[in-house]
């Protein structure tokens, strides 16, 4: 989930109207995912062994494929929209059921994300787990123990109590630009059901992020990543991946710059991002033998080793490194799954009061 | 403005330009037809378009709006689709007043960059009007340059320049001008600078053009006359050079108001432009009726006052004849 491009290819949803599907002969799949999701030499092994060629587009938000999708004539053959904005883009009949006669590989796939994954797609008969994370607490560990005195960051009151969160604000707060993200966090924070739709439930959320709101340096869902690897920052919301890509970067450069990742104890989202091919898509014989081929156990473990996140294949899990599979960070343990929640796609009064909500929080108004 | 009527009228002869008018007039509307069919294809047919969709509610559909106009179910089907447009979302828009402060702030900050903009560029369009001809084209040739890079790399650099241990407060902390490092990236001083930075060609352009045409021998009869400089410049220069301000000015403050990106990466959280309002209501909200809305409504704040503008203008060019 790495919203690294900018958003303007909003406007590219117009020129996309135009653009049309290749030849039937030249055997082409459309594949649109999140940015810096995938380890490139995997587009290059499929084309290889199948002879498709694949053209890979990505994006940095959900609202954008979104819309896209919503537009209509995309011409994408694949894309990779999370389950909570899947489950409102099937309703709207954006997507075509997937033919499992053709996905033999959905064999390899693990029971305990496919039963979180059907709360959105009723069957799964629309789309197959790509990657898995949680929402949870990134942070410098030098720099929030000389400021709180304790390493020990494993509850969101480091973020939600303002005494707490006033000593991080000089060295630095960033939070994801997503409400969808941060309100079931302060509503489990609060000890309220995160899926709730009550206004008066959500005002209380409001209430809680108001009181930290002088604290936060910045709302922005991708730029913490870099951030934190400089040591610009030293508290973030981040999605897992991110801050574990954050922490290599930090490795990386060698400036003594250590990051952590926590998810809190009272509990922490847990998303998942879907394969799914659109109900207008040119080439979807290709689409699903490219799915397909994405739940090889080989293929998949290889994105997850590059890409830090965990995901939904259990065959997978025995050509995943050790240390990113025994990470109860990455693949929580059975004590923390209890502990993560899904959230449920609003509906859309609920949405207008969560975007009202939200301006309010961020800009003051 | 009696000046621009008075140059411009003396420039043809009423009864030359009447002949010319009947000659040519068949050949004229065949080549005016040309801007008029591409003003209604990619401007008229969009908005109506748009205008439509602001009329239709949300649904959870392909497109996210009902009713989609189309003949599906006949022509009662086009009709009964027709009668169910409202003006709810415009009446929506009354009622909370984000949006008003946003309309409010945007222009604020379109109005003040403007000025800044015209406060630099008007110094280096001078100096390039009266730069050697020789190096004239050099010069235009370095305002022109910019563009020849993305935008979007332009506006990034800036984050570069102004963030915290960026290029800016390095140099300013290494010669000890300052002690503490300045914050200006997120602030609406960044966004100043990204919109001054990244207009100012088309500031710098129309203002040279007209300086360029302006007669110097004015300012040496101004002078020779006991006039002090600055009273020439207000006198002669500045008054000559209004149309090039004029269309600065609107080249700069029209696309400033609905900006995104420059707001959206050098800007703060807090910055509540109309652009990033339309944003969150397209995007977040999935509400393309409301974003509709907004955008037409926009439409008018900026092409209600210029038509005005326009109508004033064209008053005074009557009266100066």
């Amino acid at each position: 989930m790495i919203r690294k491009a900018l958003w303007l290819s909003a406007t590219s949803v117009f020129l996309t109207l135009f653009t049309a599907g290749g030849h039937a002969e030249d055997r082409v799949v459309n594949v649109y995912n999140w940015s810096d999701y995938i380890d490139s030499s995997i587009i290059d092994d499929f084309t290889k062994k199948t002879g498709i060629k694949v053209v890979y587009d990505t994006f940095d938000s959900n609202e954008i494929l979104e819309t896209k999708l919503l537009a209509g004539g995309s011409g994408y053959d694949v894309v990779v929209p999370s389950a909570n904005f899947l489950a409102r883009q099937i309703q709207a009949g954006v997507f075509q059921k997937l033919d499992k006669s053709k996905l033999p590989n959905i064999s390899n796939m693990w029971d305990v994300i496919s039963e979180r994954t059907a709360k959105y797609d009723p069957g799964n008969e629309y789309a197959v787990n790509y990657m898995w994370g949680t929402v949870g607490l990134g942070y410098n560990v030098k720099k929030v123990t000389a400021a709180l005195g304790t390493d020990k960051i494993d509850s969101w009151d480091v973020f939600f109590n303002p005494d707490k969160l006033a000593k991080l604000k000089d060295c630095g707060v960033y939070v994801l630009d997503s409400p969808a993200d941060i309100i079931p966090a302060a509503l489990k924070y609060l000890g309220l059901d995160p899926n709730s739709t009550s206004p008066d439930d959500i005002a209380k959320a409001e209430e809680a992020l108001l009181k930290v709101r002088p604290y936060i340096r910045k709302f922005h869902s991708s730029e913490y990543i870099n951030a934190l690897a400089n040591g610009d920052i030293c508290l973030a919301i981040g999605w897992s991946g991110d801050v574990f890509q954050a922490r290599n970067r930090a490795q990386e450069a060698k400036q003594g710059v250590e990051i952590g990742y926590s998810v809190p104890k009272e509990g922490a989202q847990m998303w998942f991002d879907m394969m799914a091919i659109p109900a207008d898509a040119p080439h979807v014989a290709d689409a699903l033998e490219f799915i397909n081929y994405m739940m090889t156990p080989e293929v998949i473990a290889k994105s997850s080793n590059y890409v830090l996140y965990a995901n939904g294949n259990k065959a997978s899990q025995q050509f995943i490194d050790k240390a990113i599979l025994e990470d109860p960070s990455v693949y929580p343990d059975e004590e923390t799954t209890k502990k993560l929640y899904t959230v449920a796609p609003y509906d859309p009064k609920t949405q207008r009061i969560i975007t009202r909500t939200w301006t309010k929080i961020v800009t003051g108004q | 403005m009696t000046h621009i009527a008075a140059t411009a009228s003396s420039s043809t002869q009423p009864a030359e330009a009447l002949l010319t008018t009947l000659a040519k007039g068949f050949v004229n509307r065949l080549v005016i037809i040309i801007p008029y069919l591409w003003l209604l294809f990619f401007f008229l047919v969009p908005f109506i378009i748009v205008f439509k969709i602001s009329l239709s509610q949300t649904a959870i559909s392909m497109p996210p709006y009902t009713p989609v106009l189309d003949f599906k179910d006949g022509v009662a089907g086009f009709f009964a689709g027709f009668r169910a447009l409202n003006f709810d979302n415009y009446t929506w828009l009354t009622q909370d007043a984000l949006y008003f402060n946003a309309y409010v702030t945007s222009l604020i900050i379109a109005g003040i960059s403007t000025i800044l903009t015209l406060i630099v560029g008007y110094p280096i369009a001078y100096g390039m009007a009266r730069a050697p001809a020789t190096i004239r084209p050099t010069l235009l040739m370095l305002v022109i340059l910019p563009f020849w890079t993305s935008f979007l790399i332009r506006v990034y650099a800036w984050i570069g320049i102004l963030k915290p241990e960026g290029l800016l407060n390095q140099v300013l902390l290494a010669t000890g001008l300052i002690s503490q490092p300045l914050v200006i990236l997120n602030t609406y001083t960044a966004i100043f600078i990204g919109i001054v930075y990244s207009y100012l060609p088309f500031m710098v352009l129309p203002l040279y053009s007209s300086l360029e045409k302006m007669d110097y021998s004015l300012i040496e009869a101004a002078q020779d006359l006991g006039c002090p400089p600055t009273g020439a410049f207000w006198k002669i220069t500045f008054p000559l050079s209004l149309p090039g301000v004029v269309a600065g000015c609107l080249l700069v403050f029209i696309p400033a108001v609905g900006e995104f990106v420059i707001p959206d990466l050098l800007g703060g959280s807090q910055t509540l432009m109309i652009g990033k309002t339309l944003w969150n209501e397209f995007f977040s909200n999935r509400d393309w009726p409301v974003s509709s809305a907004v955008a037409v409504i926009l439409l008018l704040v900026l092409t209600i006052p210029i038509m005005f503008f326009q109508q004033a203008q064209a008053k005074a060019q009557e009266q100066g004849r």
